[in-house]
């Protein structure tokens, strides 16, 4: 059997495993990157939309090749749609968004690692781990259709939503049925709408989740939808919540689906553990998604830098145990642990609520005058004007 | 377990929802491995209807 060796084994090319990648690379870590699919970014699963003010802090130059569209703000829309809240440029300074393309982006990242020094192998997928002395000591995989051995010092499990690397090496990653949203998405042309905002409509048209119209172009968007697992009565029913929403708005009825995306996100709490001995995790594969928005590419870039820069240090030091890779542990829960457990606990309290009061809470919000709109000043507001929402978690606010 | 190919997308969004982590998917390949206990979850979790019950 063929037997490949490096420092570091990167199971999956999104943005979590190529951020990894780089930034081990960059620090002179020998990094092999494996990714099951032919192809990069492809097909995408994802609404694409994310936030600016991310980008410089973990080093990703904003390339015009995977922007697809610069918006002006997002609105976050009641139930019957008479209510909104209106987050502009003014509110939410460089926060304001892009709307990207997945297929550009993913690999814009892969080549920066690439050009950091690591190594990529397509059409690759990791099948179990290689223990060795009791150590985790590389990942066996399945290469163009020959078994392969990639020896490693550290396996990094960037393996997304399906995520099994964690779950191989003991690490509890399996989600309760009310921290999985289920989506259907599709890339929708024809469609009469704003394309300069991106919107966020709440209530039963997505039950314990939300819809979304995340603008491409003056009119084409990502428009789709999330549900709560255990609000689901039969198979399939996303698809349909979909289909139902589209058919009933006059915006975009006249719609022809160009792309349809299916995925699933988590929106837990942060795990207790996603590195050990010769092991860690990132991004959406370590549960990294915010609860609230359901967004994971900027928590999966930083976790990913955090990450490289870790393994740089782990292989000067020539020791891949916890003694080093506890800095990862650190180094991630400084940026984003505190931010994840209240937007979970601030989604535990949204799902309970009815149309009626999510229509009152976004009327309140929609009068109060923020200066900066993010989901922390919103919980904020929601604090002045319903205080009893928020009372289990207000001293995370 | 069964899946229909003619459904699935690949999106993976039983293989992370599955408790017994004993979904397996390569790029097209979707397999339901012993650790499976029959608790439907997949099932319902697929946006697609993918998934069924073996008769
Ligand atoms: C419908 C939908 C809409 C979303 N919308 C947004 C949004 O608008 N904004 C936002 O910020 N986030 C959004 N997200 C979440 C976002 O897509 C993820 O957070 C992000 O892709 C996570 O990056 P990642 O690198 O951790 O994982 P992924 O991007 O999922 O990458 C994981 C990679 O690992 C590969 N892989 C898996 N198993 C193996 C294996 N055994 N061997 C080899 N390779 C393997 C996969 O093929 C994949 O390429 C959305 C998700 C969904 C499902
Ligand atoms: S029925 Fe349950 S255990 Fe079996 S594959 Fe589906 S989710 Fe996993
Ligand atoms: S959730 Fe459904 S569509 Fe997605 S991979 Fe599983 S069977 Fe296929």
């Amino acid at each position: 059997m063929r037997t490949i060796k490096c420092d570091v084994v990167v199971v999956g090319a999104g943005p979590a495993g190529s951020m990894t990648a780089k930034w081990a690379a960059l620090g002179g870590a020998d990094v092999v990157m494996i990714e099951k699919r032919p192809e990069i970014g492809s097909p995408i699963r994802c609404g694409e939309g994310i936030s600016r003010s991310w980008l410089d802090r973990v080093g990703i130059k904003v390339d015009p090749k995977w922007v697809a569209r610069t918006v002006k703000g997002a609105k976050i829309v009641s139930p019957s749609g008479n209510h909104f809240v209106m987050i502009d440029e003014s509110k939410a300074g460089n926060e304001v968004g892009f709307v990207v393309d997945r297929v550009f982006f993913d690999k814009a990242l892969a080549r920066d690692a690439a050009e950091a020094g690591a190594k990529i192998m397509l059409k690759t997928a990791a099948t179990s781990l290689i223990y060795e002395d009791g150590r985790i000591a590389g990942v066996k995989a399945v290469s163009h259709g020959e078994p392969v051995e990639i020896r490693a010092s550290c396996v990094v499990g960037a393996d997304g939503f399906e995520s099994q690397v964690g779950r191989w090496a003991g690490i509890d990653t399996s989600l309760k049925p009310t921290d999985i949203i289920t989506c259907y998405q599709y890339r929708l042309t024809n469609i009469d709408y704003d394309p300069d905002y991106t919107e966020f409509l709440l209530g039963s048209v997505a039950p314990g989740g939300y819809a979304w119209i995340f603008p491409k172009d003056d009119n084409t968007a990502n428009v789709g939808l999330g549900v709560l697992l255990t609000r689901l009565k039969k198979p399939g029913e996303v698809k349909e919540y979909l289909d139902r929403w589209i058919a009933r708005d006059p915006r975009l009825k006249n719609g022809q689906p160009l792309e349809a995306v299916s995925g699933a996100v988590s929106v837990c709490a942060p795990l207790d553990s996603v590195a050990i001995d010769n092991l860690l995790l990132v991004g959406d594969a370590a549960r990294m998604i915010n609860p609230i928005t359901g967004g994971g590419i900027a928590n999966s870039c930083y976790a990913g830098m955090f990450a490289g820069k870790v393994l740089a240090k782990a292989v000067k030091a020539n020791d891949f145990s916890m003694k080093v890779l506890q800095e990862y542990e650190d180094d991630w829960r400084a940026k984003m642990e505190n931010g994840l457990w209240r937007d979970w606990m601030a989604k535990e309290k949204l799902i309970t609520l009815s149309d009626d009061t999510l229509e009152m809470l976004v009327e309140a919000v929609s009068k109060v005058d923020l200066e900066k709109i993010t989901v922390h000043t919103l919980l904020a507001a929601v604090k002045e004007t319903y205080p009893e929402l928020v009372k289990e978690f207000e001293d995370l606010i | 377990m069964k899946v229909s190919a003619e459904r699935c997308h690949h999106c993976g969004a039983c293989v992370g929802s599955c408790p017994q982590n004993a979904i397996f998917m390569n790029d097209f390949i979707l397999e339901f491995g012993e650790a499976c206990n029959n608790c439907r979850r997949c099932i319902k979790v697929c946006p697609v209807a993918a998934i069924s019950e073996e008769d």
